[in-house]
């Protein structure tokens, strides 16, 4: 084992795609996993990971994704004006969905609460939470509390920090 | 490879302690291996380790938290209580299976 053995990390999510959210949860998990103490910590569109109402339709997108190519490994780029045809985002999500389901990467609401079981606390930011006009009871149960940037770093304090 | 002195038996191990051939696992092996993860062994861990043996001879991996959890085995919030500090690996370990190696 190498020295200096990370301890806690505290991980900032921004954004509300696929990519934007799993990361996040997946190394809070993968840190609690590992005997690691996790936070994690939602603002801007990564609320919606966290607000009931959305957090059971995260999606790809498939326009202005250069990565977006058909099948995923190997396949044709698909082209932006193809990404926009109607279906074409729900299509993507769903087979992205798939394959993660394989692996045993549960859809977002499940994996939120296996997280929580886990041990990794759930915290929204202040700041955007009164931006888009959110309350408290809007959150999913495991959020613990909104709290403010400053309260943010007195939780991740002695850890470290990763903003996705 | 290693080998390893626990339980009564020299058993093959790799760099991280986990057994390579789960024939040289006992009951024995086991407990002595819980011993050293500071790990009391109760009949609900029991109940975890014979469920990862079964599942790692039909799948050729162990099973994922998320698969002990929709089995009814065990509750994720459980698992983590009877294994503090790890409890994929450190059940894996004790259950002298191979280190789990998916992300979740």
């Amino acid at each position: 084992m190498a020295e200096g053995k990370i301890k806690k990390v505290s991980i900032g999510v921004s954004k509300g795609s696929i990519e934007g959210v799993y990361p996040g949860l997946i190394m809070a998990n993968g840190a609690r996993m590992e005997g690691i103490e996790a936070n994690l910590f939602f603002t801007f569109f990564g609320l919606d990971a966290i607000v009931k109402a959305r957090m059971g339709r995260i999606a790809v997108s498939t326009v202005g994704n250069p990565g977006m190519y058909f099948p995923p490994k190997g396949g044709i780029r698909v082209p932006t004006l193809m990404g926009m045809l109607p279906g074409m985002q729900a299509f993507a999500t769903w087979f992205f969905r798939k394959k993660m389901d394989k692996l045993d990467i549960p859809p977002v609401p499940e994996f939120v609460e296996m997280c929580h079981d886990a041990g990794v606390r759930f915290y929204a930011c202040k700041a955007t939470v009164d931006m888009f006009g959110y309350k408290k009871e809007d959150f999913c149960p495991q959020v613990e509390a909104i709290i403010n940037v400053g309260t943010f770093y007195e939780k991740a304090a002695g850890g470290e920090i990763i903003f996705t | 490879m290693a080998t390893k002195s626990i339980g009564g038996r020299t058993v093959n191990v790799d760099e991280e302690g986990f057994m390579t051939d789960p024939a040289e696992w006992s009951k024995e092996v086991g407990e002595a291996i819980a011993k050293e993860e500071g790990i009391a062994l109760t009949d609900r861990h029991w109940n975890v380790i014979t469920f990862m043996q079964a599942e790692t001879k039909k799948n050729g991996e162990p099973p994922t938290i998320r698969a002990m959890n929709k089995s009814g085995v065990v509750t994720t919030k459980e698992l983590y209580e009877l294994f503090p500090g790890g409890p994929a690996k450190k059940a894996a370990k004790i259950a002298g299976l191979k280190k789990p190696a998916g992300c979740v």
